[in-house]
């Protein structure tokens, strides 16, 4: 590999991006579409923690939960909360599209700071997918529910008339941006979070006895890096309640 | 054209490190946000829960703004 010729001439024993790349866990093969990759392993895990997590925690149903099913239940109370707020109570009809997409990144991203895991939304491909879903989604269900009332979203009727054309193109823009911006934040995200981590620990293997200093900073960065991964699962949900609302109530703002 | 290959190859570079400045800007946004919703936090504290959440959307779309610079930076180590 190019990254690891990269990183014998540097003098670092590991690239930061080396954690990034993706392998086919049998062989030395080609990447194909059906090829099991070490990506593929990563999701399996995190759908099967999920499984383990929802359907064992909530199995026994006391009055007084267990730990897992407090887990359970406040992750769910957490994501209904948060929907109903943002997008009314009309919004509670989509409510398993965003509990499934905000506990697979959350738990796809806390498994991924395991040392040597594989971070699946790190990849710009895992997370536009979910975030190109979302817009299609938010798009067509703007487009049932509102008709051509749903362009009224552009045509921001409260601005003086003279603004509104100029607004209206900003408006298109932004929104055609979305998909972009809520993948690449995700995804940036995981990746510059995991690559500092990675680095510091490069600072260790390269410092001898003075490596301390990073191996504290690493667990600093770490520390981090769990309230970053839960932030980010909170944002991607939230924004896909925001849009969800506009498309629900495009006139609302 | 080697030479020419490289200098396209160090100024693809040299952008991509000054699309870094663009993260200067996401900061100043972010901590804006925070900033502004912590005085009000405790200016009124009991209105302060409710809004936790604005914050946050307030924090993704400052956000998104030094992400398109991570993006550019991106594209021009990787797209040419």
């Amino acid at each position: 590999m190019s990254a690891e010729a990269e990183a014998a001439g540097n003098g670092f024993n590991i690239h930061p991006m080396d954690q990034f790349v993706v392998k086919p866990l049998f062989g030395h093969g080609d990447i194909g579409v059906f090829t099991i990759t070490n990506v593929t392993l990563w999701m399996g895990i995190t759908v099967l923690a999920i499984i383990a997590l929802l359907v064992l925690g909530t199995r026994g149903r006391a009055v007084v939960p267990s730990r897992s099913q407090s887990i359970a239940e406040s992750i769910y109370v957490f994501v209904h909360k948060m929907l109903e707020d943002i997008a009314g109570k009309e919004g509670l009809k989509y409510f398993p599209y965003i509990f499934t997409l905000f506990i697979f990144i959350l738990v796809a991203n806390i498994l991924g700071l395991i040392p040597g895991a594989f971070t699946t939304t790190s990849h710009i491909a895992v997370t536009a997918v979910m975030a190109m879903a979302v817009f299609t989604t938010v798009t067509l269900i703007g487009f049932y529910k509102n008709g051509v009332g749903f362009l009224g979203l552009f045509w921001i009727s409260s601005a003086p008339l003279v603004l509104r054309p100029i607004l209206a193109i900003i408006e298109i823009i932004s929104y055609f941006v979305r998909p972009i911006s809520h993948s690449i934040r995700l995804a940036g995200n995981m990746m510059a979070g995991h690559a500092v981590i990675k680095v510091f620990a490069g600072f260790a293997g390269a410092l001898g006895v003075f490596s301390v200093f990073p191996i504290v900073a690493i667990m600093a960065v770490y520390g981090l890096e769990m309230l970053v991964v839960c932030i980010q699962a909170y944002v991607f949900a939230i924004l896909t309640c925001v849009y969800l609302n506009d498309a629900l109530h495009p006139g609302g703002h | 054209m080697a030479v020419e290959g490289d200098l396209v190859q160090m100024g693809a570079l040299i952008g991509a490190g000054l699309a870094c400045t663009g993260m200067g800007g996401a900061a100043v946004g972010v901590g804006h946000v925070v900033g502004n919703y912590l005085s009000g936090a405790l200016r009124n504290p009991a209105a302060a829960a409710g809004q936790t959440a604005t914050m946050f959307i307030g924090i993704a779309f400052a956000e998104a703004l030094g992400i398109f610079s991570f993006l550019v930076a991106l594209l021009l180590m990787y797209a040419q």
